[in-house]
């Protein structure tokens, strides 16, 4: 009996696995000869060190994998806690069919990003050692960071696990996880609010070495209040780009309160801009930079605040009070632009600025980076394809919140006779 | 807001696993007792610039021996390769030569920034690199202020290089490498306390000689190696614009507050999800897929 169900199991993941859709696409082309060049960089990458690969130079000890991927990735992660924020503790229900997308990208990005930094540690195989206790350094923010991803993670995919369970018919797991998610939401808020921020912290240290126009001991906060519309801006794009491809795959609820979702996003955007726009320049006033201004790093600063920060913000309220969804769709994309920007030049960019030689990256590192996102994206393809992530949960779910709201309303219904007398 | 009983309880348990959880963050920031540290007295004004410290270095730690010689006008560091470097720069008193390595501060921000305790502040005063535990995630690279850690790009099992005051040896008694070789008797090893002392000393007995500062006394919250020199320490390359503040106070608001977001975040989150229950039952429509009610 038992042995026959693992086998009925183990058929329906086989036939799960075969690819759905058409196979010969551009996309499906160029991310397959990517993902195969990365692979045969990664070979050189483990026999002969990373600097075979990546532009490694002392002064720059950090490269693109971990200063765009880990780093700013990361960022663009955070519509993870703040879309659960929003669903799960102020209970605004407009949001929640964008949940499930968006808590898959969160986790998707958090397991290969995770996996990038993996790649670029020079000692991956001691990397057990911060995590089973033979040496903890506590005192250490890269510790801090280290277990909150690995816990985020975790509560990433307890939250994500019902999805999977009404996929694969998982009737028992899927209610014991179910009635995790409220828990497994408030965590995860706790645990991204202090990893976004200690992404921040990692640089706190390197004081003398980032220009004063970027370095202030507030990264922190400003680290983890841009990820708030970084991740929004980008579960926007994703949501714009969604509507297109997986059509098919989405409630008929979905289709059609898209247009609401985007706009109100839109304007806890730019509301979220806003206080960051505004800490920015009470940091920059604090920090006395005003000499720097007239530089040409303070142009690039600029730049960055004025026309990837204030504009995009402009433009979410624009949209949002004029209805159109093109403007919100642009200021999203400008938004990202300006979190990439503002997370390499404090990485990056403006670290060691006073240095001679520019870092730039090699185009093996460029591959592999670009490379990780890819697969990213056909992970989250395959599961989209197949999970109710978009979709409607199958029946069995429905009948049974149906079941438990009935019996909601009829409690509700009791009470106020009592009270009414 | 009205708490029920049950929600109470919920926040106070959410609370007390972060207590838990934050009280291990805390502690791990109390101080070591400041215990006497070992340093080095480098008296630039002594040293003719004879690399013999770069020869004992690589000798001692089986690295090739330096391939360039110091001269004005071009800055040498140390590498993956080379633990010390000696700079010669043209000052206003003349031409003068400075040594650079690990400065084994008091507090080093290397060994804070790393997350598995391979760099290490030794009770004696050397910090050492340990490759057992090391990752090769190369904070310690970004954090050092004097950029001194090097990692081996070309390695497939990498290393940190820096000095590390040949622990070892001070363990059995001896004195580093470096000290003991050094012709010009440059370099002095002891108690850090009694090396300012001597240093000040010097300063004292010939202070038309000296510059009156001793670099190290203070910089980055004290650092093992002190340094003298004839001319102000910015002419022999030395930045003067890091501060007197140990590197790792830059971090500690962020991680005092780790604990505290952990306790009243959660807290805080429950009992705004609690508040608007009443309002989330009013909109349900039989799609909720979160918790027991
Ligand atoms: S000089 Fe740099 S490597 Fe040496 S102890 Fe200080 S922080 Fe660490
Ligand atoms: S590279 Fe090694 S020594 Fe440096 S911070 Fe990382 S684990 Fe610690």
């Amino acid at each position: 009996m038992k042995s026959e169900q693992s086998t009925g199991f183990l058929k329906f993941i086989l036939r799960e696995l075969k690819p759905k859709g058409k196979i010969i696409t551009p996309f499906n082309i160029i991310s397959a000869l990517t993902i195969l060049v990365a692979a045969v960089i990664l070979v050189f990458r483990f026999k002969d060190g990373l600097g075979s690969v990546i532009h490694g130079s002392q002064d720059a000890p950090w490269g693109l994998w971990i200063n765009f991927n880990v780093i700013t990735g990361v960022a663009f992660a955070g519509g993870g806690f703040v879309v659960t924020f929003m669903v799960y503790i102020l209970g605004l229900e407009k949001y929640r069919p964008i949940v499930r997308a968006t808590v898959l990208y969160a986790l998707l990005s958090y397991m290969f990003y995770a996996g990038a930094l993996l790649l670029d540690l020079g000692r991956p195989w001691k990397v057990i050692n911060p995590i089973i206790g033979n040496s903890f350094g506590i005192s250490s923010v890269l510790f801090l960071v280290a277990w909150h991803f690995l816990l985020y993670m975790g509560s990433l995919f307890a939250e994500f696990f019902p999805t999977i369970a009404e996929w694969a018919n998982l009737k028992r797991l899927r209610k014991v996880f179910a009635s995790m998610t409220l828990a497994a939401v408030i965590f995860g808020i706790a645990l991204s609010t202090l990893h976004q921020s200690g992404l921040g912290a990692l640089f706190l240290m390197a004081k003398p070495k980032i220009h004063p126009l970027w370095y202030s001991e507030f990264i922190p906060i400003l680290f983890f209040i841009s990820s708030i519309f970084a991740g929004l801006s980008l579960v926007i794009i994703m949501e714009t780009i969604n509507q297109k491809v997986f059509w098919r795959n989405m409630s008929f609820m979905h289709k059609s309160s898209h247009r609401n979702i985007v706009l109100g996003l839109a304007r806890v955007s730019a509301v979220s801009m806003f206080v960051y726009f505004f800490m920015t320049i009470l940091v920059f006033l604090h920090g006395k930079n005003l000499a720097y201004l007239n530089t040409s790093w303070g142009y690039w600063y600029m730049m960055e605040i004025l026309g990837f920060v204030l504009l995009p913000c402009m433009m979410f309220l624009y949209g949002y009070r004029q209805r159109q969804l093109t403007a919100v769709r642009i200021a999203a994309i400008m938004s990202v632009v300006g979190i990439i920007l503002n997370r390499m030049n404090v990485s990056t960019i403006a670290y060691q600025w006073y240095a001679h030689s520019i870092h730039f990256p090699t185009w093996m590192e460029i591959v592999v980076s670009v490379a990780v996102i890819f697969v990213q994206i056909l992970v989250f393809r395959w599961i989209i394809r197949r999970m109710p992530v978009y979709r409607e949960s199958p029946s069995w779910v429905t009948g049974e919140e149906q079941k438990k709201s009935f019996k909601q309303k009829e409690e509700r219904r009791k009470k106020w006779m009592v009270s009414a007398g | 807001m009205a708490i029920n009983r049950r929600g109470f309880l919920k926040t106070l348990g959410v609370a007390g696993i972060s207590l838990t959880v934050g009280k291990s963050f805390g502690a791990a920031r109390e101080e070591k007792n400041a215990v006497e540290f070992n340093g080095i007295l480098y008296d630039s004004t002594l040293c003719s610039g004879c690399q013999s410290c770069e020869y004992a270095c690589s000798d001692k730690y089986e690295l090739p021996y330096p391939t360039d010689a110091p001269v004005p006008g071009v800055v040498r560091t140390t590498s993956d390769k080379q633990r010390v470097a000696v700079n010669a720069y043209n000052t206003s008193k003349g031409p003068q030569h400075i040594r650079k390595a690990c400065n084994h501060c008091n507090e080093p921000a290397c060994a804070s920034a790393c997350l598995t305790k391979a760099m290490l502040k030794t009770d004696e005063g050397p910090v050492i690199w340990r490759e057992e535990k090391c990752m090769g995630c190369r904070s310690c690279m970004i954090s050092c202020p004097f950029d001194i850690p090097k990692f081996e790009f070309d390695s497939p099992n990498p290393k940190i290089q820096k000095c590390r005051m040949c622990y070892e040896e001070l363990m059995k008694g001896d004195v580093p490498a470096c000290v003991e070789v050094c012709p010009q008797e440059a370099l002095t090893f002891g108690k850090r306390k009694d090396l300012i002392e001597l240093a000040r000393t010097r300063i004292y007995a010939e202070p038309e000689k000296y510059n009156h500062n001793i670099y190290g006394e203070h910089e980055v919250g004290g650092t093992g190696l002190l340094y003298l020199a004839s001319v102000p320490f910015e002419e022999l390359g030395l930045r003067k614009d890091l501060g007197t503040t140990s590197y790792p106070e830059y971090n500690k608001t962020f991680l005092y507050s780790v604990p505290a977001v952990l306790i009243l975040w959660p807290a805080f989150l429950l009992g705004l999800h609690n508040s608007f229950k009443e309002r989330r039952s009013n909109i349900l429509k039989g799609k909720e897929d979160g918790h027991e009610e």
